[in-house]
């Protein structure tokens, strides 16, 4: 249950940005959350308005964008989403594969009042 | 050959930033949508952990410059870190000098079962948190690598989830699996076991014992991460363990 934790640095990233436009308040903020980033969407929201509190992010709303597991094969060089949990190219079947995308934890946007 | 870990296997990467462009398209973000009137919305595309991130990359550059090749080990709780430390030290012992960062959420039992065996122990009390972040590991890491010290062990707090989203700054992470936990953990907590280039899997001398199936744990191992390493050993017996030593000789 890091969640918090992250929901925290979160928090922090966005009052950053926040402070360097110099708005007061935050609307809304999006993350985008990769399949095996290892964070889970559900406890991230639930923790997200605790760590927002006193903060100009409090009364934010969170938009959390799942990405799926992409993998770049390095035999036949093409891009593919594996179905199961199967560290293999969609395409070929070759296990020389490197994940591309899948452990995202970024905070893409924030929209400031 | 990969000069992190040592494995030749494969080309693997041992840096968690991926700086290049993932090609996400954000026309699906409807949640987000425009700005409404009176608002403005930036655009960021910044890493939540980037702090922890900095930090880390500040102590590997600490470590590196003092030529320390630092583990990061993690596993469940029980599956046997501290056993399988307590013989590597010894193991190790006169042959390169080894320290200890341990990590629980509260007691310094695992250090105190460390010491003795001619290598620091540093003992990190996390309080309620269940994994150590780069911060924590880098204001002890002066005392923990003194003059000397070559290897560095990082026994994380013993959790397979929350521990793989933080690098602390090691050379490289090792996924411990025991045999009580079941052969498939490695496809049930993809997000570890895909980051690590070496695993261990710990109480080969229960096997007798349990309906154990270690080819069935190979595959999930690699289904999820084919380059991988595999140790399969017992600290209790010794058995294995040789291959262990073996390669950690060649990285220290």
């Amino acid at each position: 249950m890091h969640e918090l934790s992250i929901a925290m640095a979160l928090v922090a990233r966005i009052e950053e940005a926040r402070k360097e436009a110099g708005a007061d308040r935050v609307a809304r903020a999006t993350v985008r959350l990769g399949a095996w980033s290892g964070v889970q969407a559900e406890a991230l929201a639930m923790a997200f308005p605790f760590a927002a509190e006193n903060t100009g992010t409090a009364g934010a709303r969170l938009d959390i964008v799942s990405v799926p597991v992409k993998l770049h094969c390095r035999a036949c060089r093409g891009d593919t989403e594996p179905d199961t949990i199967l560290a293999v190219c969609g395409s070929c079947g070759s296990d020389d594969v490197e994940m591309v995308a899948g452990r995202d934890l970024i905070l893409e946007t924030v929209t400031l009042e | 050959m990969c000069d992190e870990c040592g494995c030749a296997t494969r080309e693997h990467s041992h840096s968690h930033d991926h700086d290049h462009d993932h090609g996400h398209s954000h026309d699906r973000d409807a949640g987000s949508g425009e700005a409404n009137a009176g608002e403005k919305r930036l655009v960021l595309e910044r890493k939540i952990l980037v702090r922890n991130d900095e930090q880390a990359e500040r102590n590997r550059q600490w470590l590196r410059e003092r030529g320390i090749v630092a583990i990061n080990m993690i596993s469940s709780p029980g599956s046997g870190k501290t056993l399988l430390l307590e013989k590597t030290l010894d193991r190790l012992k006169d042959q390169v000098q080894c320290a200890v960062i341990a990590g629980d959420q509260r007691t310094d039992n695992d250090a105190r079962r460390l010491e003795g065996r001619g290598s620091p122990v540093i003992q990190i009390e996390t309080g309620n948190a269940c994994h150590l972040d780069a911060d924590t590991v880098g204001r002890r890491l002066p005392d923990a690598a003194g003059d000397g010290i070559k290897l560095l062990f990082i026994e994380n707090v013993g959790n397979l989830v929350c521990p793989a989203a933080f690098d602390l700054g090691e050379s490289f992470k090792v996924a411990l699996l025991s045999t009580t936990e079941g052969e498939d953990k490695p496809v049930k907590y993809p997000s570890l076991f895909s980051q690590v280039p070496v695993a261990v899997v710990t109480k080969t001398d229960l096997v007798p014992h349990l309906d154990w199936d270690m080819d069935l744990c190979r595959s999930c191992l690699r289904q999820v991460n084919p380059g991988m390493f595999v140790f399969e050993l017992s600290a209790r017996t010794g058995e294995g363990l040789d291959a262990w030593i073996d390669y950690l000789l060649k990285l220290g």
